[in-house]
């Protein structure tokens, strides 16, 4: 360890008194990982600083060293002018860290977390009673003191997780992903907290793989594989996009056909179904004319739109997947006995005397994207859950094609494939034993289960890892062998949870490519999500909020019920805060 | 935001205690807030309390290693006189539980089913043998092989009760001068239970120092909270300490009452003083506790940590440590493994406070043989253990 730092000896000797963080020639391995690369870097007090990249590009790696938590194998750091090694504990003075998992005590209160990590910062908990009222207001979490942190909901760890990291006020604050599994509404009011925070001249590192979340800082660091791809405002990057962004207006059924259509073009770098339209980007200096060809083959309007932080980043990445899944080429057209895939009537489902799930109907057609929404603790994965046979519903009806979940759960079960969050591979499988045991767990028959796993090998493209761990394999190939898994009994009905939670928006791209591409064969999908673009990509979307369904129409439809006239063309988080407020004003209205 | 702008002045002074190593409120902080996990963790206090009861429950009466009415055959093939007095004579001892017969196929099968455990036969020409009187042995002694120990007693306990028949026949002759009458010291009865139980307490506590320690600071890791706190101005010696405190706190309450239920329910005298006994069980807690950082800075899991906890704590504690098995019976090579096995010293000093009484010379090279380990085991885990997540 080194030497106890000295306050007097370590005055800061940056001279420039703006600058937070210096990062000079920074370099860090793993064994055989280069996690950083050379890094050079300034970040600025007073500002929101966005650590954009997708996964593995080395953004924890960089946050734990700013906290002093990793040593760099080369170059140097300097965090509110301490030397991150020799000042080791002087950094954590002038730091407030909240890593990914909040590092919040579970078993312990919403309160009593906040007077161990005042007491841990040194600060004396009796005197400063004020403070943790104004804290606790702030962040809104003044009714529940006494709630044991484990039992908050995602948003509201995270809100105590920043009024953990902000005790004894750092200068610097550094966020590991806070906005991963937090639904909008929740976001809204860390941006509001963090706003407030850069605005008294504190230094916020927010880092993400959400790029509308970039798009809001004042600056952004774009990391790829370890390296620096773009320092500056969001839209410096956006601007060198001018012009190259456009939509299909007013699709309707046939967007996933065009998207794909699209996506095959040599001078289409990138493509996502926003709604009935699809978004295009064009590829650096291609022409139009293939695209509008394409839209008046469509005969649909092709317009201009301005570009995203998000084109821009794909773009500088490289561009996106290609439209065509091999996998859905491959898969023989679903055929059912009825239109109705999924359905529940009146379903509940009572936690003692808790209501997760309250008298939830609906119905999902053969081929459709249903999506599920709603904040956090909303009831979305309870109703899930009972859709797929995992929970016993209280009370109503739930039925998979045709099988009823509650008296032939077996019978619905092998009619479904299932898709858990963070993809539930078996870490100490290899790949292929990962794909036998799901032929096996599926009662295959030798023959098709070799069948099945060979082809899921060549479609995946997963040849080269079969002896690897899932845990080796990089992000996208690790999502492919998930959904290979779900997919091995082919199912006429997909249930994905959070599919694409914490993950990087190429590798989310390519898994919406086979998704669409599963629909075109008539296979219904289930989602449940947390990001509003994929919303988008739902045919409808039902919107979960206290335990009931208090909307259930199209994302288009959606977005229009939150249009006013200040706000005309309102987006997908626009239209799940404007009807969870709504729904929430209504209730409390009634009571 | 008015309330984070006034905290710019607290900041300030928060920041001198910050830079400084070692911080009373800091570590008062952590105690704290272990205590709360330990009392709302249901399996703290279940370790804690409850398995110590079960523990004592099972050693009082389930697990006997007495040699008491041991069943054994007697094969009377001789009608005569004599032998029916040494028939007679194992029929009044007190740790043999004879069954006789006439012919010794009935009890051989008896002894292949397992219901004796050996036989004596009282031959045919007894009467002959025994008016030779020559070196000729009297009797056939069959044993259980299987089971070594008993086997052993058997044997010895059948000669023991010829021998005394046959000296008997000669006192009658000429009194004896001297009356030989053995006398087992500390535990004259030889309950098994009374030597047990105080061992238990060892147990007992290695589970507690040493288990709960390592799945403590494993499942901090797991949780992410570990990297929190190091990212606070928290040092390692308070992190470390703030674990202990707790823990020791834990294990010496449960001692007490592992002591209490020994005592009052269980029969077992305590006849040094319970100064002595908290002094000696304090001492242990060191190494216990020392072993559970330890484990607990180089697995990061609670399932790991967990299981080399079991391998190199607890089976020790319960094979090795003289608590069931005798050192003294033990192959030269393990016997010296066991001088490294810190439960080992506070066996031998739990059952010399509980049966004989406070005898320092047993107590101090014991004490400071636990400190030594003690202390060499959080040396490494201080070494294990950086203020990084490297």
């Amino acid at each position: 360890m080194p030497s106890a730092a000295d306050p007097a000896a370590t005055t800061p000797v940056t001279a420039d008194a703006s600058i937070a963080v210096e990062i000079d020639q920074l370099d860090k391995r793993f064994g055989s990982v280069h996690a950083l690369r050379s890094l050079c870097a300034r970040i600025r007090y007073g500002r929101l600083t966005g650590l954009v990249g997708p996964d593995g590009a080395g953004k924890t790696t960089l946050m734990r060293v700013l906290t002093g938590l990793l040593v760099p194998d080369a170059g140097r750091v300097t965090l509110a002018g301490f030397d991150v090694v020799r000042d080791n504990d002087a950094i954590h003075v002038a730091s407030g860290y909240m890593p990914q998992r909040f590092g919040l005590y579970e078993d312990l209160s919403v309160l009593e977390n906040i007077h161990l990590y005042a007491r841990l910062r040194g600060l004396d908990v009796r005197h400063n009673s004020e403070l943790f009222a104004e804290l606790l207001d702030f962040t809104r979490l003044a009714p529940f003191t006494k709630r044991l942190a484990g039992k908050l909901s995602g948003g509201m760890k995270q809100k105590l997780g920043l009024a953990c990291a902000l005790m004894a006020r750092p200068r610097v604050l550094l966020l590991d992903e806070p906005g991963v599994g937090v639904d909008p509404v929740s976001r809204q009011d860390l941006w509001r907290m963090v706003q407030a925070l850069t605005d008294e001249g504190i230094a916020v590192v927010w880092s993400t793989a959400y790029l509308d979340e970039a798009e809001r800082c004042e600056s952004v660091l774009l990391l790829n594989e370890g390296r620096l791809l773009f320092d500056g405002p969001p839209g410096d990057l956006t601007a060198q996009l001018k012009g190259r962004s456009f939509r299909l207006e007013n699709v309707g059924v046939r967007r996933r056909a065009l998207l794909t259509e699209a996506l095959d073009l040599p001078s289409v770098s990138d493509g996502v179904i926003q709604g009935a339209g699809v978004r295009l980007v064009l590829r650096e200096g291609a022409d139009r004319a293939p695209v509008q060809a394409l839209a008046e083959q469509a005969q649909v309007e092709l317009a201009q739109v301005p570009a995203r932080f998000e084109d821009a980043f794909i773009d500088l990445l490289g561009g996106g997947p290609g439209g065509t899944s091999i996998l859905a080429e491959r898969l023989p057209p679903v055929e059912l006995g009825s239109d109705i895939a999924v359905s529940c009537r009146n379903l509940t489902k009572r936690f003692g005397d808790f209501t997760a799930t309250d008298n939830v109907s609906f119905e999902v057609h053969k081929g459709e994207i249903f999506g599920l929404l709603g904040p956090n603790g909303a009831g979305k994965s309870t109703t899930f859950k009972m859709l797929c046979g995992l929970l016993k519903p209280s009370a109503g009806e739930a039925q998979v094609v045709g099988h009823d979940l509650r008296r032939a759960t077996g019978a619905a079960k092998s009619r479904l494939g299932y898709m858990a969050q963070k993809f539930s591979l078996y870490g100490l499988l290899s790949v292929r034993q990962n794909l036998e045991f799901s032929a096996g767990v599926y009662q295959l028959d030798a023959g098709t289960r070799r069948e099945r796993i060979a082809e899921m090998i060549e479609t995946f493209d997963l040849g080269d890892w079969l002896s690897a761990t899932p845990d080796s394999l990089p992000l996208g190939h690790k999502q492919r062998l998930a959904l290979a898994c779900a997919l091995m009994h082919r199912p006429p009905v997909l249930f994905l949870d959070e599919p694409t939670s914490g993950v990087d928006p190429i590798t989310r791209r390519e898994f919406w490519t086979h998704i669409n591409g599963l629909t075109r064969k008539g296979v219904t999908i289930m989602v449940t999500t947390h990001f509003m673009d994929e919303a988008e990509y739902c045919d409808r979307v039902a919107m979960l909020s206290r335990a009931r369904l208090i909307a259930l129409d199209t994302p288009d439809a959606l977005k229009r019920s939150a249009a006013t006239v200040g706000r005309p063309d309102p987006t997908m988080e626009d239209a799940f805060i404007h009807l969870v407020e709504s729904a929430d004003r209504a209730l409390e209205a009634a009571a | 935001m008015s309330s984070i702008a006034a905290n710019r002045q607290l900041g300030a002074s928060g920041q001198d205690a910050g830079l400084r190593r070692f911080d009373r409120r800091r570590l008062l902080a952590l105690v704290t807030k272990e205590s709360y996990q330990a009392l709302r963790d249901p399996s703290t206090l279940l370790i804690a309390f409850v398995l110590p009861v079960v523990l004592l429950l099972l050693f009082a009466y389930a697990v006997s290693l007495d040699a008491k009415d041991v069943r054994i055959g007697v094969v009377l093939e001789s009608p005569g006189v004599a032998a029916q007095e040494l028939a007679a004579a194992f029929a009044g001892t007190r740790f043999l539980d004879a069954h006789f017969a006439h012919d010794r196929r009935e009890v051989a099968d008896k002894l292949i089913s397992g219901e004796l455990r050996g036989y004596v036969v009282i031959p045919q020409d007894f009467e002959q043998r025994l008016a030779r009187r020559d070196n000729e042995s009297l009797v056939q002694i069959i044993t259980d092989g299987s089971y070594p120990n008993t086997a052993n007693y058997v044997e010895n306990y059948a000669r023991g009760v010829v021998q005394t028949w046959g000296a008997g026949l000669d006192a009658a002759a000429s009194p004896p001068a001297i009356l030989l009458e053995p006398r087992y010291w500390f535990n004259p009865e030889l309950e098994s239970r009374r030597a047990l139980i105080p061992g238990a307490i060892a147990i007992v506590m290695t589970i507690i120092g040493t288990m709960l320690t390592a799945l403590v600071v494993a499942r901090e890791w797991e949780r992410g909270t570990m990297e929190a706190v190091l990212s606070t101005p928290a040092s390692v010696v308070e992190i470390l300490i703030g674990k202990l405190l707790p823990y020791f706190g834990l294990g010496m309450l449960s001692t007490l009452g592992a002591a209490a239920l020994a005592v009052g329910v269980f029969d077992v005298p305590l006849r040094g003083s319970l100064a002595a006994l908290l002094l000696l069980s304090a001492a242990f807690m060191v190494p216990a506790l020392g072993q559970g950082l330890l484990i607990s800075s180089l697995a990061r899991n609670q399932f790991l940590a967990a299981q080399i906890a079991l391998f190199t704590g607890f089976l020790p504690a319960f094979m090795l440590s003289g608590f069931l098995y005798e050192i003294e019976a033990m192959p030269a090579v393990i016997q010296v493994a066991t001088w490294l096995i810190p439960a080992r010293y506070f066996v031998e000093t739990l059952k010399t406070v509980f049966l004989v009484g406070d005898i320092w010379a047993v107590f101090v090279p014991d004490l400071a043989a636990m400190t030594a380990t003690g202390v060499l085991f959080f040396l490494a885990a201080k070494r294990a253990t950086r203020k990084n997540l490297e």
